[in-house]
């Protein structure tokens, strides 16, 4: 830290002060733009309110009462659970995958990982697109096409409720699997290779050596990433909203779509606030979770 | 004579091999053949899209897909909005973020701790979650029918901050107390000690952003009601409902449009990129 030197009183008041003048900016946006949105958004979860007819009625926690009870909400926040489950699960055995399999640095290994990372920096919504378009169900739509390849019967994708999430889920890990592969690779590298050799002198079988040296270095690492992909998921819009609405009937309705639909397809802002709530918490108990394992870490190291 | 056995024992080598190999070519095409197939099926006259069986190259190579976008569509517009909202973004979050970085970095002041909690929380917060009331925000101020809406809640980049921080962290603090004592001010020292000596972070983070608000698609969506305030992402997910049916060719060329300048960035910046991401991951 810098020494709070100074010669005169002038210079003591600056010092003092200029830290405070240094951080307000940024805190003032997020001050107005990310807490008091927080805490507003429970503020107007108690009331009933629209953005047509603003009159805004105090309500207690009927607008909660009216969430748990309907169907639509419990069906859009299972379906959040299976969407998150799924991706969470096939993103880190993949992506685990993917990294050991690409460990050595080889011009081909380097090539896959950069195909399989160019997903990531494409836009959610071109992705979504040009998988819609690949998964298309007619007798044009390449998927289809391929799977007829393999005498596989076609399937209707996007357009049967025994797919819809299927094929979304399928897109979510395509997009990001080769990010999570870059990162588990850093961590890969973190090991010190003197371990390995001297498991390699040890003659431990490969696959020993993955589940008693590797994995339990790795699993700090892998734990962040269940977090950070259970949090990331639990939020997904663009896919849904792009690819099914929803639909078909609401197998594939999320949380964020249902909040987004009832507050600006319904203008039941309070009602909308309710169910944004409810995603708040689920989003700050993981962030909580995330710090305390953090803080912890930090503390052995 | 020796040179040949010596390639055959090479290629004997590499046989067993051969088979993972070729797998890893096939992972690698899964992951770049849609993107192929976005090109050709943007090159192709609507007719042939909805042909069976596909043609992997258009048969009749045509360019009405980019005459219908760029004329009758004008998404040069929209492309032009995303331009300024993401540039505008960029030297925003700089100039509110190196004060920040370097306060937190080279200051001890009463505050700090819980002020940079709050950085982090807000880095864990999404849109949507906020977008209720900075909609709400926005229509009071009378903002919603200009840009502003999608560039100023992103004043403050929580992620861009931290990665800063730690990068001014590096800086000794000797060489602060000598410009110090070389009666430079606090700005000089910003601009002219610390941002030279961190200007691989500053990529990063303008990396970043360019990447996300480019490529942004809920927060404009929930922001823009009017046409000529919304950004490429929006204007192109909209191609969908125009005329009857859906013209893949179009749509594909739309993408197309707001794919290339990142996948042209990526380009010359590939390896260097996915270095810098992973550090995100290992904080």
């Amino acid at each position: 830290m810098l020494q709070q030197r100074g010669t005169g009183r002038d210079s003591f008041l600056k010092k003092t002060i200029a830290p405070y003048l240094m951080v307000a900016p940024a805190m003032a946006f997020l001050l107005v733009f990310t807490f008091y949105p927080m805490v507003n958004l429970v503020y107007l979860s108690l009331f009933d309110y629209n953005l047509v007819n603003p009159v805004k009625k105090y309500v207690g926690l009927k607008n909660y009462n009216t969430l748990f009870a309907r169907q639509d909400f419990l069906v859009a926040l299972k379906n959040t659970a299976v969407y998150t489950g799924a991706v969470v699960i096939l993103l880190i055995l993949l992506a685990l995958l993917l990294a050991l399999w690409t460990q050595k640095d080889r011009p081909l290994n380097r090539f896959v990982q950069t195909a399989t990372f160019t997903p990531h920096l494409v836009a959610m919504l071109s992705c979504a697109m040009i998988w819609a378009w690949i998964m298309d169900h007619n007798t044009y739509g390449l998927l289809n096409v391929v799977l007829g390849f393999f005498r596989i019967p076609p399937l209707r994708w996007l357009n049967s409720s025994a797919t819809a999430m299927l094929s979304v889920v399928i897109v979510s890990v395509w997009k990001s699997i080769g990010y999570y592969t870059i990162i588990i690779m850093s961590a890969l590298k973190a090991v010190p290779t003197e371990i390995y050799e001297a498991a390699e002198l040890d003659n431990a079988p490969k696959i020993r050596t993955f589940f008693r040296i590797t994995l339990p270095l790795l699993s700090p690492q892998l734990f962040f990433l269940l977090i950070t992909i259970t949090i990331s998921s639990f939020k997904v819009f663009d896919t849904i909203r792009v690819m099914t609405g929803g639909g078909p009937g609401n197998s594939t309705d999320v949380i964020s779509y249902y909040i987004y639909r009832y507050a600006f397809s319904h203008f039941r802002v309070g009602y909308a606030s309710a169910a944004g709530t409810v995603l708040m918490v689920i989003l700050m108990i993981m962030t909580a979770v995330y710090f305390q394992v953090l803080s912890k870490r930090v503390h052995y190291q | 004579m020796n040179n040949t056995s010596n390639l055959k024992r090479k290629v004997q080598a590499y046989l067993p091999r051969l088979p993972a190999d070729l797998f890893k070519l096939v992972v690698a095409f899964i992951f770049v053949f849609p993107f192929y197939w976005m090109f050709v099926t943007s090159f192709k006259p609507y007719i042939e899209t909805i042909q069976f069986p596909p043609t992997l190259w258009p048969q009749n190579f045509t360019l009405e897909a980019y005459t219908a976008i760029l004329g009758k569509m004008n998404l040069l517009s929209y492309a032009k909005n995303s331009v300024i909202i993401t540039l505008s973004i960029i030297v925003l979050q700089t100039v509110v973020m190196i004060p920040a970085a370097y306060a937190f970095a080279k200051y001890q002041f009463r505050g700090k701790n819980l002020m940079f909690t709050l950085v982090l929380i807000a880095f864990m917060i999404p849109g949507q979650i906020t977008f209720i009331t900075v909609y709400i925000l926005m229509a009071k101020w009378k903002l919603l029918g200009t840009l502003l809406p999608q560039i100023i809640p992103f004043g403050a980049n929580a992620f861009g901050i931290f990665l800063l921080r730690q990068s001014f962290m590096q800086v000794p603090d000797e060489i602060i107390e000598a410009a110090e004592l070389d009666n430079a001010s606090q700005l000089q020292i910003m601009t002219q000690i610390m941002l030279p000596m961190s200007k691989s972070t500053m990529i990063t983070i303008a990396l970043f952003s360019f990447v996300s608000h480019w490529n942004a698609y809920f927060w404009p969506l929930v922001m823009t009601d009017t046409e000529k305030v919304r950004p490429l992402t929006i204007a192109i997910e909209r191609l969908k409902d125009v005329e009857y049916g859906i013209n893949w060719n179009i749509l594909m060329a739309g993408n197309v449009l707001l794919v290339l300048p990142v996948l042209i960035v990526f380009f010359f910046a590939s390896r260097k990129i996915i270095e810098s991401f992973a550090y995100r991951g290992v904080k």
